[in-house]
């Protein structure tokens, strides 16, 4: 993931940055940054009601926010000349990604030990552990949790079909064109008009399609989403229906990247098809399909849209995943705090998953040859 | 007449009953899997012009299984006899529709224009941010991909209500920008990575101002990862369902935060839910169809190093 690090594009700096202008760099920082504090600082005197300015919400601290953000981007080019001007071209994206994720994310982690309903007129809480007894105690969280193992399980078959389909696209066919738009299709398609247009209407039992068909073939009283196995197979298969795509073009791309002489090669020593595909392509598809892998069980983490629309979870939270659960803690009891505590421990436990799948490919990736 | 030098061998004149095997399943399998893939969206069309007689037979092939009506299209106030009347329900559908156009576009666009000034700095300058180094700086964006939605969901409600930002465009617009910015990040590094080094140095040396060199001469040439960045943010935004769901209510609702709240409300009024969701699909099948190729780009940069 990572490149080599250092300067790539050498610049001489002739810049002098005079006093002068150093120090109205300073001011310029500084002076945001001040009215930014004084502007929290009214506010919360505000919100606890100590003094009363009429603040209706907490826009004018998001002003100021922008207004110091915007001021630090100016004041390095001020301040640092040329080494500032490169400092702006990361400098917005960072401020931006710290505020949108790592502030929240503090703010989650109150959340997370207080019993807050949005619908009483109580407010938040701080209730300290319960929400970790509650967590241990609930069923269905952990019964969603295991949910998600099978969901990620079923990514190697989705592998297995996609890499069939690359190898397919690949080969020497006609119309390579149709059939690769053909197969992006459902990449495209929104997964609630997805749960919709199979989830709710091919598959419905009376009229769909797919149940005609099953009933054609002798299954009398076809019905998908009736028992739990069934239910979570369907949701499976509609899942793996849109993102297969995704896998079978990151394959295809590496598969056009080898070299057409390591086949020739093979040929030439008279490998069969078999084995030319055990011994060269497989293994140099190795890291691709350890890439195209990793981001697919990044997306298969997120499940969750197909999942609310089709069966909300049931039969008896026989197909919920994590992120459809919590969807519904709050829906249904709009439980702020709880969800937001499960959420968190939801990461904790994707980021010890990820953090060893990651270590672990990088030792596979490195090839044997 | 010359005479012929070259001839067939016997074995390549002979029938190959194994390759023509493997033709055969090829095809076979290749139709297979595209009838699968367009079946689902070919039975929406189709489905948008069916009354419930036809729906309840399961009919399929229009003009041979039955008649074509506009029920879909009137459902939604979009055929031919009620486009030009007053119409709610078509008023609702625009405005929704139009609430996720301007929503994918601009978070999308935002995405796209901090993306690659992130990716281009990371790819050109070394930065020391505390203990951070580059491959640091840029494993912090791309570590966002990771972040489940459900963590942020709740809190961003919340900070949200706070700040008089729920139900807006510009809060949705400033969480989609964030779920797209390390896919963004991720395409353009590739891309900038492919460009030598040498062209700034020349653009330079010329005089132009390191800013003006990455706008005038780079830029254009990563168009093309660009328009694959944009349109797979614009793919991954448009069809965002779960933020939208929980932080719009009326004002800001996206289309298929429409969609979902009318499936189950149908009974066997198929019609208006197939013109719905086909409604919801059809910018992103035009996009997928004319611009696959970009898609495809995006999508493999970084497969391949």
């Amino acid at each position: 993931m990572s490149k080599p690090e250092g300067d790539y594009l050498h610049i001489v700096m002739p810049d002098q940055i005079s006093v002068k202008r150093q120090q109205l760099g300073r001011l310029i920082i500084w002076g945001s940054a001040c009215t930014l504090f004084l502007v929290v600082i009214l506010q919360s005197l505000d919100q606890v009601n100590f003094f009363s300015f009429g603040f209706e919400n907490w826009r004018p601290t998001l002003y100021a926010y922008l207004l110091w953000a915007f001021c630090l981007c100016f004041g390095q080019v001020i301040l640092y000349g040329e080494q500032g001007k490169r400092r702006l071209f990361i400098l917005p994206a960072v401020l931006f990604v710290v505020s949108v994720v790592i502030f929240p994310l503090i703010f989650a982690l109150g959340i997370a030990f207080s019993s807050w309903n949005l619908s009483s007129p109580d407010g938040r809480q701080f209730n300290g552990l319960d929400n970790v007894y509650q967590m241990w105690t609930d069923p269905f969280y952990w019964n969603a949790m295991k949910n998600m193992v099978y969901y990620t399980l079923v990514i190697l078959l989705e592998y297995i079909v996609a890499f069939g389909l690359a190898l397919l696209l690949n080969a020497q066919i006609r119309g390579r064109k149709f059939f690769r738009v053909a197969f992006l299709m459902p990449l495209m398609l929104s997964p609630v008009a997805v749960s919709w247009m199979i989830g709710k209407s091919m598959l419905e039992a009376r009229f769909g399609p797919i149940s005609r068909l099953a009933r054609e073939l002798g299954w009398d009283n076809p019905s998908f989403f009736g028992s739990p196995e069934m239910a979570r197979a369907v949701i499976m298969i509609m899942d793996a229906w849109t993102f297969i795509p995704l896998m079978m073009i990151m394959i295809l791309a590496g598969l056009q990247a080898i070299p057409k002489e390591m086949h020739e090669a093979a040929e030439v020593d008279g490998a069969s098809p078999w084995k030319k595909f055990w011994e060269i392509t497989f293994p140099l598809m190795l890291p691709v399909s350890i890439t195209a892998i990793l981001i697919r069980i990044i997306f298969k983490l997120k499940l969750a849209d197909i999942i609310i629309n089709v069966t909300s979870g049931g039969p008896g939270g026989a197909t919920d995943s994590v992120t459809s659960f919590i969807f519904r803690e709050y829906r249904d009891r709009s439980n702020v705090g709880y969800g937001t505590f499960l959420a968190i421990f939801y990461l904790i436990i994707i980021v010890i998953v990820m953090t060893i799948l990651i270590k672990l490919s990088d030792r596979w990736m490195k090839p044997r040859y | 007449m010359k005479k012929q030098v070259f001839h067939d061998t016997q074995s390549d004149l002979s029938f190959k009953p194994n390759w023509m095997f493997s033709r055969v399943l090829i095809y076979s399998i290749l139709i297979v899997w595209a009838f699968a893939c367009l079946f689902p969206i070919y039975w929406t069309i189709t489905t948008t012009f069916k009354a419930a007689p036809d729906v309840m037979k399961g009919n399929i092939v229009p003009w041979w299984d039955f008649t074509p009506k506009w029920l879909g299209l009137k459902s939604l106030g979009l055929s031919p006899n009620t486009i030009f009347a007053e119409n709610t329900v078509r008023e609702e559908f625009l405005k929704r529709f139009w609430n996720s156009t301007i929503i994918a576009v601009s978070s999308s666009a935002i995405a796209v224009a901090l993306g690659s000034c992130t990716a281009y700095g990371l790819s050109r300058f070394s930065y020391r941010f505390g203990f951070m180094r580059n491959s640091d700086i840029s494993f912090f964006f791309l570590s966002q991909l990771i972040l489940p939605p459900v963590v942020l969901a709740l809190p961003f409600l919340v900070l949200y209500k706070e700040l008089a930002l729920l139900d807006t465009r510009i809060g949705l617009i400033a969480l989609y920008t964030l779920t797209v910015l390390p896919i963004v990040i991720w395409i353009m590094r590739d891309q900038f990575g492919s460009i030598p080094v040498e062209l700034e140095e020349a653009a330079l040396v010329d005089g132009l101002s390191l800013w003006r060199a990455f706008v005038t001469i780079i830029l254009p040439i990563a168009l093309p990862g660009i328009i694959a960045a944009f349109i797979i943010s614009l793919v991954l935004t448009w069809n965002e369902y779960f933020f939208a769901a929980l932080l719009t209510s009326s004002h800001a609702k996206t289309l298929p935060v429409m969609v979902a709240s009318q499936t189950g409300s149908q009974g066997i009024a198929w019609w208006s839910m197939a013109a719905l969701s086909f409604a919801a699909i059809l910018p992103l099948v035009i996009i997928g169809i004319i611009l696959e190729r970009f898609i495809i780009k995006g999508m493999a940069a970084g497969a391949v190093k």
